[in-house]
């Protein structure tokens, strides 16, 4: 009882801080219409697109924006068939502006690289439809900042969990310990154990990395403004990523039993197999990409809302329509502190779940 | 293709590597110690209540002992009380009968020695009584016989009822 008065204690104290945050998304609001002002500024007769300033907040960005028209320009590494080149983004001025590196001329289309070609043909640079051998972006773009400092968080708040457990041996959790360990029990007692059975403990360090990386990017992504301001769990490379982890640890741990299932189905007839065959590869892979686009558009779906209702101001041209705004982001933002972790958890459950059953010992 | 859903090659790149290498140091600075930690801890733990249970079970085997002790040594004390009564009981009935005896054997002893005295004083006042009538009947006959001719009147009535 005494300890989940305490944890009680310390999530209050966490709501309390995600609190200030929301209140703080209140005072940002100014700063996202003086950018608009300036836009309106530069083509006087520019309509507020809200589609279009909401896919720019959502989507990835070579500079990073800090306050009103201040942003930090982001160094672009460009990987072409001649080598690889490193610059700033501020040449290119926010896409106004051509950049003549040491092999090619490139330009911000869209806040994409491209190559400019003679006649002022361009050549995108290369996506997973389309590989364009001369020039591959390899930039330290917004979210992979996002990315690294949230590393560094997470790397702070371990580390020094990990030296609490070192220093006070075999006592009572105490401080930022006594927060963070209930949330690795949890991970461990209520995912990894009832999922994986006995063998849990190989798989605890993904699966406590991959929930506290997802809930700590979900929860920096809330935050409107440097350090947040990203959405990084919110995009599908980084949901890619994790899930395709996902995917190739379960196949690789995947026992006898599990690819028996999948080769060599008992109770089959012989010719149905191959279409077994494939309707358990489109199994494989299914899963781990409903767990990509569970991720990505659940934190997508949040941030377009909370910046549709922030748009509703700009729409309406109006600051009385801003109380009801602020009123129905700080509900959306609370509710999306949920989703956070409520997302992290099911990611981490599923992907408990599914390594479970590829090491699943059967018992015919 | 909508730019939402087209992974960008760059952000894979940099997550796969930034994640690999968060995951090792995490694994191996951070997750190794925390869960071999806690581990430990709740070894410990189940350890200090299996160990609790154990020595309530002593203490509870050793109240039970305990108690058993207790109930031997009050039926002992119950038997050597009650043996005790019996001895005392046997002691009074024996020294009941023995002074019951003693005092018979008093009371006879006295019985007889009365009547010794008894039959002494008796013998006493026979001969008292015989030496007094012997007086008596002397002083008497002394005086009947004082008389001469009387003495010869009696001795010629001896002579005649004696026959010979």
């Amino acid at each position: 009882m005494y300890k989940s008065s305490i944890l009680k204690s310390k999530i209050f104290t966490l709501l309390r801080i995600c609190a200030v945050f929301l209140t703080l998304t209140a005072f940002s609001i100014p700063a996202f219409s003086q950018e608009e002002h300036a836009e309106h500024a530069e083509g006087a007769e520019k309509k507020f697109e809200p589609s279009e300033v909401i896919l720019e907040h959502i989507a990835d960005s070579h500079s990073l924006h800090l306050w009103g028209e201040t942003s930090l320009p982001l160094p672009v590494v460009l990987y072409t068939d001649k080598g690889l080149e490193v610059f700033s983004s501020a040449h290119f001025e926010h896409g106004h502006a051509d950049y003549t590196g040491k092999y090619y001329t490139y330009r911000l289309i869209n806040d994409k690289v491209n190559i400019v070609g003679e006649n002022n043909t361009v050549a995108e640079s290369s996506s997973i439809i389309k590989w364009n051998s001369n020039l591959t972006d390899l930039s330290i773009t917004r979210n992979v900042v996002s990315m690294w400092m949230s590393i560094a968080f997470l790397l702070i708040i371990f580390f020094s969990v990990s030296s609490a457990y070192k220093k006070r041996q075999g006592k009572a959790p105490k401080g930022l310990q006594s927060f963070i360990e209930p949330l690795i029990l949890f991970v461990r007692d209520d995912i990894a154990r009832p999922n994986i059975g006995y063998k849990y403990q190989r798989y605890m360090p993904l699966l406590l990395t991959v929930f506290f990386f997802i809930w700590i990017n979900n929860l920096i992504g809330l935050v409107p403004f440097f350090p947040g301001g990203a959405n990084l769990t919110g995009n599908i490379a980084v949901t890619l990523v994790l899930s395709v982890i996902t995917l190739i640890v379960v196949n690789l741990n995947g026992n006898k039993h599990y690819w028996k299932h999948i080769f060599i189905p008992a109770d089959v007839p012989v010719w149905i197999w191959p279409l077994w065959w494939v309707i358990e590869l489109v199994g494989i892979i299914s899963r781990p990409f409903a767990l990509m686009i569970r991720l990505f558009a659940n934190i997508t779906a949040g941030h377009i809302i909370v910046l549709s209702l922030i748009s509703l101001i700009f729409v309406f041209k109006s600051v009385g329509i801003a109380p009801v705004s602020v009123a129905f982001v700080v509900f959306m933002d609370v509710l999306e502190l949920l989703v956070a972790a409520l997302q992290a958890f099911i990611f981490t459950l599923l992907t408990a779940l599914f390594i479970g059953t590829a090491i699943e010992e059967h018992h015919h | 293709m909508n730019p939402l859903v087209t992974p960008d090659i760059g952000l894979v790149f940099w997550t796969t590597v930034s994640f690999l290498v968060l995951f090792f140091l995490l694994a191996k600075f951070a997750w190794k110690p925390i869960m071999g930690a806690l581990d430990e801890r709740e070894r410990f733990i189940e350890d200090a209540l299996s160990k609790a249970e154990a020595a309530k079970e002593e203490m509870s085997r050793l109240t039970n002992e305990n108690e058993v002790l207790i109930k031997q040594a009050r039926l002992e004390r119950d038997a050597i009380l009650a043996e005790a009564k019996k001895v005392k009981d046997q002691i009074i009935a024996d020294a009941k009968d023995a002074a019951h005896k003693e005092g018979a054997r008093q009371i006879e002893l006295a019985r007889i020695d009365i009547h010794n005295q008894k039959a002494i004083a008796m013998a006493d006042v026979k001969n008292q009584v015989a030496a007094l009538s012997l007086e008596i009947a002397e002083k008497v006959l002394r005086k009947q016989f004082e008389d001469q001719g009387k003495q010869d009147a009696l001795v010629a009535d001896l002579l005649k009822e004696v026959k010979l």
